[in-house]
């Protein structure tokens, strides 16, 4: 079967939305109906973050994404039971996100199987180093058709950019600014050249620009010069006050109409 | 057997560099430059200066004779309590700023736990004229009160870190945040051999200057560098570094790295981590570090706020490893009293940290010919309050 990732972007090459969401928040059973609320509302893919207890890359809002989370009792196995679980009833890619640590200590290789047969199509783990990738990661990832999304971000040299684009499979994860996750008002400047530059470069995969969607203006800010965008510490904070399917939607259409 | 640091960042499975893409290049550009800045003659010339005009360096070699007459050995204390602000974290720190201005950054941060490597960074800022912010645990800002107000005094903005058991872990989340949110103008000053490859690698090169003196000091006070122990504390490991670094590979020199069992190895509070750790990935490198089957971070525990740390620098996870260095562990109570212990055999009221190192002493069986060298890693001023709320003395 063709990746499901691989798919969108042959169909759809623009304004593509993908949405974060931490597993296991606000409680442990909330995964499979925030995700059935998602693609409901029109999303074209999710990206899921498996918990861990040291995000250095997050903002406040997911970092208490994760705690909550953890304090609920979700673990690793328990996400890929929910994975396979939902699955069946939804058709849009799914991706999981998330620190290396929980990854290695499950082993990778029984992550990498269990994620696939779950029905997993692509894997994003922002602490991963492309040399490790290659030697112990890309052969099986290939084998089970899982994708893998690298990061890059507003210092990433253009030689870098064009090593991860060699490498990626599947969508380019372009972080908006040197930050931590979190929302913003809107892109600066200098946001929208690094976003310019990215496109002018003409790589091979589509890139999706994350960390600072909050809103209609980031949001098309983001599609002028990428495929789409992924959205989440809002939509957290949106879990956060209401998690109901209605106001889901609503935060989607909120956030996709000018 | 050879312990460097492979061309990878490596040390056997040990170290490399995990961090997010927003990291790596302020990372690159610290692993293609810091040997080379490290080797010029005028960085060498400038940092051997500090370290002997600014520091206080060479650090005293203190044959203790009461200890010794104790413990049935000749033991000796590399004195890094000595140096200025109280603890050998100022060897690295020296070191560091002197990178950041030929790095070209304009302001540094740093975590700290004790507060030692806080005031250290804070004080070489103030000596630099640079802009500086530490990260620290709640918890540990108010059991180590006078190093917050240290800090403070030197001009330094000290930021609570207020996620998980507020204490080093956390501050080092922080600090690492903050650096991804300013990565172009900010040099951020890790204060132990841990972190992504370069940061164990430089810090234990810095810290080696207490080594390389044990070296010449023995050699003047026993006539042969070479003792038969060398005994550190380890919380992330950089003064236990700094003292084996140039004994790697003297075999017949046995190295020792105390760690802190907090209530007990198995109590479920402690910070032991070569007993309770297995493979894992925090703060950038892969090391030995507490965690759940699960593969979450477990908190960690000790009355000391240095060693309080889930894990431990790479290079000692694979000194651990390969057995080059034998890890022991002391509990609260027996740092407690070993402190109190050095404090009246000796006039020295060491570091809680330290004192976890002395604790080991009654560990092992010395003839009185055994050369012991203990890394005296810091004084016991900032631990008052601590000391006086243990109250048995
Ligand atoms: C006096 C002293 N010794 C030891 C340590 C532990 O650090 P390391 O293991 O890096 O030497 C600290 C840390 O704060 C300290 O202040």
């Amino acid at each position: 079967m063709e990746n499901r990732i691989t798919h969108l972007f042959k169909v759809k090459q623009q304004q593509v939305l993908s949405v974060f969401f931490t597993a296991g928040f606000p409680e442990k059973t909330d995964t499979a109906s925030i995700a059935q609320a998602l693609e409901a509302a029109g999303v074209d893919l999710i990206e899921i973050g498996i918990p861990f207890s040291d995000p250095i890359a997050d903002g406040p809002t997911i970092q208490e994404s994760n705690k909550i989370a953890l304090d609920g009792g979700m673990t690793v196995a328990l996400l890929l039971q929910q994975v396979a679980d939902i699955r069946p009833t939804i058709t849009m890619p799914i991706v999981l996100m998330g620190y290396l640590n929980p990854v290695m200590q499950y082993g990778v290789e029984k992550f990498l199987r269990e994620a696939a047969r779950a029905g997993v199509d692509g894997l994003i783990l922002p602490d991963l180093p492309l040399a490790e990738y290659l030697q112990e990661y890309k052969a099986l990832t290939e084998e089970l058709n899982l994708s893998v999304s690298f990061l890059i971000a507003p210092t990433t040299s253009e030689e870098r950019i064009r090593e991860i684009d060699a490498v990626s499979t599947g969508f380019i994860y372009a972080v908006s600014s040197s930050s931590t996750t979190g929302a913003k008002a809107e892109f600066s400047p200098d946001q929208q050249a690094y976003f310019k530059r990215l496109h002018a470069m003409k790589l091979n995969h589509p890139c999706l620009i994350g960390f600072g969607i909050s809103n209609a203006k980031t949001w098309q800010q983001a599609n002028a010069f990428a495929a789409g965008a992924i959205v989440g510490s809002s939509f957290i904070a949106q879990l956060k006050k209401d998690k109901s399917p209605a106001a889901i939607k609503q935060f989607v259409q909120t956030l996709t109409t000018p | 057997m050879n312990f460097q640091v492979n061309k990878q960042g490596y040390y056997g499975r040990f170290g490399g560099a995990y961090i997010p893409e927003m990291l790596y290049p302020n990372i690159e550009d610290l692993r293609e430059r810091y040997l080379a800045i490290m080797n010029e003659p005028e960085f060498q010339k400038e940092f051997q200066e500090l370290l002997q005009h600014y520091v206080g360096r060479p650090t005293p070699l203190y044959r203790a004779k009461r200890l010794s007459e104790k413990y049935n050995a000749t033991i000796f204390l590399k004195r890094e309590d000595l140096c200025h602000t109280g603890a050998h974290k100022i060897n690295n720190t020296i070191g560091q700023i002197l990178l950041a201005k030929r790095l070209g950054k304009q302001k540094i941060i740093a975590e700290t736990g004790a507060g030692q490597h806080g005031v250290a960074t804070a004080t070489v800022c103030a000596l630099m004229g640079m802009e500086c912010i530490v990260y620290m645990g709640q918890l540990d800002m108010d059991r180590q009160r006078p190093n917050v107000e240290r800090m403070r005094i030197l001009g330094t903005t000290v930021v609570p870190a207020m996620s998980g058991n507020k204490t080093l872990k956390d501050a080092t989340n922080e600090a690492m945040r903050h650096w991804i949110n300013h990565p172009t103008d900010t040099h951020y000053i890790i204060g132990s051999v841990v972190g992504p490859h370069p940061y164990p690698d430089m810090v234990a090169r810095f810290q080696s200057v207490i080594s390389m003196e044990i070296r010449n000091q023995l050699q003047t006070e026993v006539g042969n560098p070479y003792p038969d122990y060398i005994i550190a504390c380890v919380g992330g490991g950089s003064n236990a570094a700094g003292a084996f670094y140039h004994y790697l590979q003297e075999e017949h020199v046995a190295l020792v790295g105390v760690e802190a069992a907090g209530k007990g190895v198995d109590s479920g509070e402690s910070a032991a981590t070569t007993a309770l750790g297995k493979p894992g990935v925090l703060h950038g490198s892969k090391t030995l570090l507490m965690q759940t089957p699960d593969g979450q971070v477990i908190e960690p525990y000790s009355i000391s706020a240095g060693l309080d740390y889930p894990g431990i620098g790479p290079l000692h996870a694979h000194l651990f490893d390969v057995g080059r260095v034998q890890f022991v562990s002391a509990t609260d109570d027996e740092a407690m009293e070993a402190g109190i212990e050095l404090s009246r055999l000796e006039g020295i009221i060491p570091a809680i940290e330290t004192a976890h190192a002395i604790a080991a002493l009654s560990k092992f069986e010395f003839t009185p010919d055994d050369i012991v060298v203990i890394n005296l890693s810091g004084r016991g001023d900032k631990d008052l309050e601590t000391y006086i709320r243990w109250g048995k003395y």
